[in-house]
């Protein structure tokens, strides 16, 4: 295990992604990713009585599907790491009660995925573990009533809000690679970065900062630049959030080609659905990125991704005693197997 | 606390300029249009009241019975919250918006039990309108008890 930097892990024995699973909720089915969604749900009910099992029971599916397409039982998974936006993270942990896979519970707020990824490729990289599960969800209803209002409140959102995902991706990373699988190279850890927004609707502008840092610290200790990716994604900044992050790396003179950078959030909704900002949640990264960006990857349309995943450290407490919210940020590299 | 190269007032003013604003114009447009609608429905209910023969107490109180009722249900139905988010404060603000603010939680924490679920959290929304709306009115009630005299 080599470092480079202050903030960056180089993957000396790079884990591969064996198997990686997407779930979409409804009306993320009908975004313009749709056909890139391994499960697009009909009922984001999934036949639970409540919105928190029914986020669980995602989580559940997502994880014995990746396992089942890796052709490995859960018995002979060694961790499985990952979180959502629930208190003391329940959708997660109540997954892990039903799989039996040692876990190990994560919060990142909309990031966890990414943070999921670069520490299971840590443990699987320094010969710790064999192989991990890596997964995140988020649900809107769930979301709503724990961060928001209740679904059926008749209130306005402003144009800055964005629409938590009803979503989940899982991947199983490994440490013995079938010959072109993808590969978890690099990952960059983030700090925490506030730039004292206090508007709880305006998430990707509390996070775009962090963002900034984190990217910029990885292209900085791998003595990279943006051209050395095919392409740079970030979690769930949002369309205005996107935009407001591409004025940071042009103040802070790092060059940045517009089609180079991605989000998450912009990308999984049209702006005809009415999400206002875009998506946002744990689900949101976690699902474009197992997705999406994986099989392009895997299809050969990308060889070189950095993941920027964003999470904004706000809880509804906090909010209410007029504290500013400061955003998080981590990043992974996916490279793909053929050179 | 902050780090990165730009400072939090520069990003304040950088945010503001890239944040698009809501369409206040169009909102108030909307507003006033849906809000003018439930008041003429409330006014006609007030007019059924008389031609009911209702009394002075009754008919007021038959106008936003059958009102609640309507955003109660029209909540229940998931119907209130796409007029909400058309019409805002126009939809609110009336009575039916008060009612739309207490079925909503109740809707939403029926999971949570009935005591703990329901009983806890159905105010959560409606609380601060009633203790500020009746601590006021008690103010009001004071003021008018002790200028009355020179009010007669």
């Amino acid at each position: 295990m080599s470092r480079a930097g202050a903030q960056t892990l180089i993957f000396d024995n790079p884990p591969a992604i064996a198997a990686h699973i997407s779930y979409a909720g409804p009306k993320e089915g009908q975004g313009p990713l749709s056909e890139w969604f391994d499960v697009v749900l009909a009922d984001d009910l999934l036949g639970q009585k409540s919105w928190e099992l029914a986020e669980s029971e995602m989580v559940r599916r997502a994880v014995e599907q990746a396992l089942k397409t890796a052709g490995i039982t859960a018995e002979s998974v060694q961790a499985m790491l990952g979180g959502d936006l629930n208190n003391q993270i329940i959708a997660s942990s109540f997954a892990a009660r039903t799989l039996g896979i040692p876990f190990l519970g994560l919060y990142g707020a909309c990031s966890t995925f990414i943070q999921a990824t670069l520490l299971g490729a840590s443990l699987i990289s320094g010969g710790y573990l064999d192989n991990a599960v890596c997964v995140a969800s988020s649900h809107y209803c769930t979301a709503e009533r724990q961060f928001r209002f209740p679904v059926e409140l008749g209130n306005q959102r402003p144009p800055q809000a964005s629409w938590t995902t009803t979503a989940c991706g899982c991947s199983l990373l490994t440490a013995n690679a079938a010959p072109g699988a993808l590969k978890v190279v690099s990952g960059t850890l983030g700090k925490v970065i506030d730039l004292q927004i206090k508007d709880a609707n305006h998430m990707g502008a509390a996070m775009a900062p962090a963002v900034c840092s984190t990217i910029e610290a990885h292209l900085a200790e791998t003595g990279r630049t943006a051209d050395d990716y095919d392409l740079i994604a970030t979690g769930d900044l949002g369309w205005i959030g996107r935009n407001i992050l591409m004025e940071l790396f042009h103040h802070d003179n790092v060059g940045m080609p517009d089609e180079k950078l991605v989000d998450c959030g912009a990308s999984i909704f049209y702006q005809e659905q009415d999400t206002h900002a875009g998506g946002s949640g744990c689900g949101c990264v976690a699902s474009v990125s197992c997705g999406w960006l994986m099989k392009r990857i895997e299809r050969g349309e990308l060889h070189r991704v950095l993941i920027a995943g964003s999470g904004a450290m706000l809880s509804p407490t906090s909010c209410q005693q007029g504290e500013t919210i400061p955003g998080i940020s981590y990043a992974v590299c996916i490279e793909g197997g053929a050179e | 606390m902050t780090q990165g190269n730009m400072q939090p007032e520069e990003y304040s003013k950088l945010v503001s300029k890239m944040t698009p604003h809501s369409r206040h114009v169009r909102g108030c447009f909307r507003a006033f249009w849906v809000g003018g609608v439930i008041c003429m429905l409330g006014q006609a209910l007030n007019a059924l009241g008389e031609t009911l023969n209702l009394c002075e107490t009754a008919g007021p109180m038959f106008t936003s019975t059958v009102l609640i009722f309507l955003g109660t249900t029209l909540t229940g139905l998931g119907i209130y919250d796409r007029i909400g988010k058309y019409a805002g404060c126009g939809s609110i603000v009336p009575i039916t918006g008060f009612a739309n603010s207490v079925a909503a939680p109740a809707l939403e924490y029926r999971r949570e039990g009935i005591v703990m679920g329901i009983g806890a959290k159905l105010f959560t929304l409606a609380g601060p309108v009633l203790v500020y709306g009746i601590s006021t009115s008690i103010g009001i009630g004071v003021i008018y008890w002790a200028v009355r005299g020179w009010l007669m």
